[in-house]
């Protein structure tokens, strides 16, 4: 099963080199990531981006890690050394796990584990003892803050992430991320799950501390939340983390919504259009979080805990009833579409109603806003 | 392959990858050390504020409502344990196993909604 593109049979000696090539990959990913959403950002507010370094700007990321490789390295005299210095350590290392199981191609992945979904869940989660461990660490009231507040969010957003892939793998009957993707073949799952669908976009945004969800990190806020203490080569492994784990969200998301590189028409054309189908789908999600980040400002910290324990765990959970009921009867699934669709009006509804509050809200938030600053 | 040579092959790898991310990070680490200049200066190192020391360490004062979500967030994560290998198996058992985790479900659900009448999702 696990036969690899070498023909290798040793596994150790297999995974080292799959690894290495996702070493590889993912370096040039996340620089391709850094320039590109500087570049998308810019056109969006009408600027041009980096233009100087190479052609268009394109060494721009590659200038950028020279320097950080070449800054000054500074811990803070009274920081706790043991967590301060292990903490970029625990925020990189499991997101590098995730590479274990993403699918890029038929048999192009590191390994495939039976288990892949949970396995995904369980080392996105291990980032955020990182954060804590990098807010408690640097021993600064912005740096706790904003620890505090990715744990408060991290493990808010969890849930709703968690349960919108557990619907998928109810539809799809399996938590292989292969065979899930293999049951896509005819129909992607968002066709079934759409409300799932926007469910897991807004749970990843969160899960990655983007905008709207940037709390922890905001500027303005925090100046930068658990590695305001952090520079140079140690801060870097933050950010690579972040695009690292931007670029596996996107990856799970186009395997386990838009079926992966079997939809359309995957399996019949070969590996090169595998390859970019996956490519194409996991664009799509990276330049819609670019899109986010570039439309929509940033959340309060009340109306972001509110609207994951209010509006999105209370609808996954009936997502969940739902598609049990649909499949364990045997009911047609296109059910699942109209039901995932009015899920949608909800979810809109609810936001809409969240954004235009009635006068009497508007005054309640107020003085709940001047009694306690978080 | 046997299973139990699968279950090896699959896990040394993800053994092998932290080790790979480790070694990552810590290359990077020992480059810019020997790159980077550093000079021993005392008000370098010393914390981000506004020009005065903090008085206290900041570790002291840590909100309790981050607790109390903390606490929310387990039971519906033990939850969610439950779920998940339910959720591959129940069509094989029948609607029984349907209609056993719809009463858990709902359960939980009135629990949730026990937390929010408490007023334990309101942040302040």
């Amino acid at each position: 099963m696990n036969n690899g593109i070498y023909g290798i049979e040793i596994a150790w000696l297999d995974a080292v080199i799959r690894l290495h090539i996702i070493v590889g990959l993912m370096t040039v990913v996340v620089m391709g990531l850094i320039y590109v959403e500087r570049k998308i950002l810019a056109r969006f507010q009408q600027r041009l981006g980096p233009t100087r370094t190479g052609p268009a700007g394109l060494l721009q990321s590659v200038a950028d890690g020279l320097k950080l490789v070449g800054k000054e390295d500074l811990r803070p005299r009274n920081a706790d050394p043991w967590t301060f210095e292990l903490a970029p350590y625990m925020v990189f290392i499991p997101v590098f796990l995730g590479f274990v199981i993403v699918p890029f191609a038929f048999g192009m992945q590191v390994r495939i584990l039976e288990l892949g979904l949970i396995y995904f869940v369980a080392t996105s989660s291990l980032g955020i003892i990182g954060w804590v461990m990098a807010g408690w660490g640097s021993d600064n009231r912005y740096a706790m803050i904003g620890g505090m507040r990715a744990a408060a969010q991290g493990i808010s957003y969890e849930l709703p992430l968690v349960l919108s892939l557990i619907s998928v793998a109810m539809v799809s009957q399996s938590f292989n991320l292969n065979d899930i993707v293999l049951s896509q073949s005819t129909y992607p799952n968002l066709l079934w799950q759409p409300l799932v669908l926007v469910i897991f976009i807004i749970a990843g945004l969160a899960e990655l501390n983007r905008t709207p969800f940037d709390i922890p990190v905001g500027e303005s806020e925090v100046v930068g939340g658990p590695f305001v203490e952090y520079s140079g080569i140690r801060w870097s492994f933050f950010f690579l983390a972040e695009y690292a784990a931007l670029f596996i969200m996107g990856l799970i998301f186009a395997a386990v919504f838009m079926g992966g590189w079997a939809w359309p028409l995957g399996e019949e054309l070969g590996r090169g259009w595998q390859i970019l189908l996956v490519t194409v789908k996991t664009s799509l999600f990276i330049f819609l979080i670019f899109w986010i980040r570039a439309s929509v400002p940033r959340l309060r910290i009340d109306q972001l805990m509110a609207f994951s324990w209010k509006i999105l765990l209370p609808l996954t959970f009936v997502q969940v009833l739902i598609n049990g009921a649909v499949l364990v009867y045997d009911a047609p699934l296109w059910i699942l579409t109209i039901t995932g669709l009015v899920g949608i009006v909800v979810l809109v509804r609810l936001i809409e109603r969240a954004v235009r509050p009635s006068p009497a809200v508007n005054s309640e938030v107020v003085s709940v806003g001047n009694e306690g600053a978080p | 392959m046997l299973p139990v040579e699968e279950l090896f092959s699959n896990y040394v790898a993800v053994l092998i990858a932290g080790i790979v991310a480790f070694f990552m990070v810590i290359t990077a680490l020992i480059a810019s050390r020997v790159l980077a200049p550093f000079s021993e200066e005392r008000e370098k190192t010393t914390t981000y504020e506004c020009g005065m020391l903090p008085l206290r360490r900041a570790s002291t004062n840590v909100g309790n409502r981050f607790y109390l979500y903390a606490i929310l967030f387990i039971i519906f994560d033990v939850e969610a344990v439950f779920i998940f290998p339910w959720a591959v198996s129940f069509i094989g058992i029948g609607p029984m196993a349907y209609w056993t985790m719809f009463t858990f479900v709902i359960i939980l659900g009135l629990g949730l909604a026990y937390a929010w009448k408490k007023g334990a999702l309101q942040w302040r």
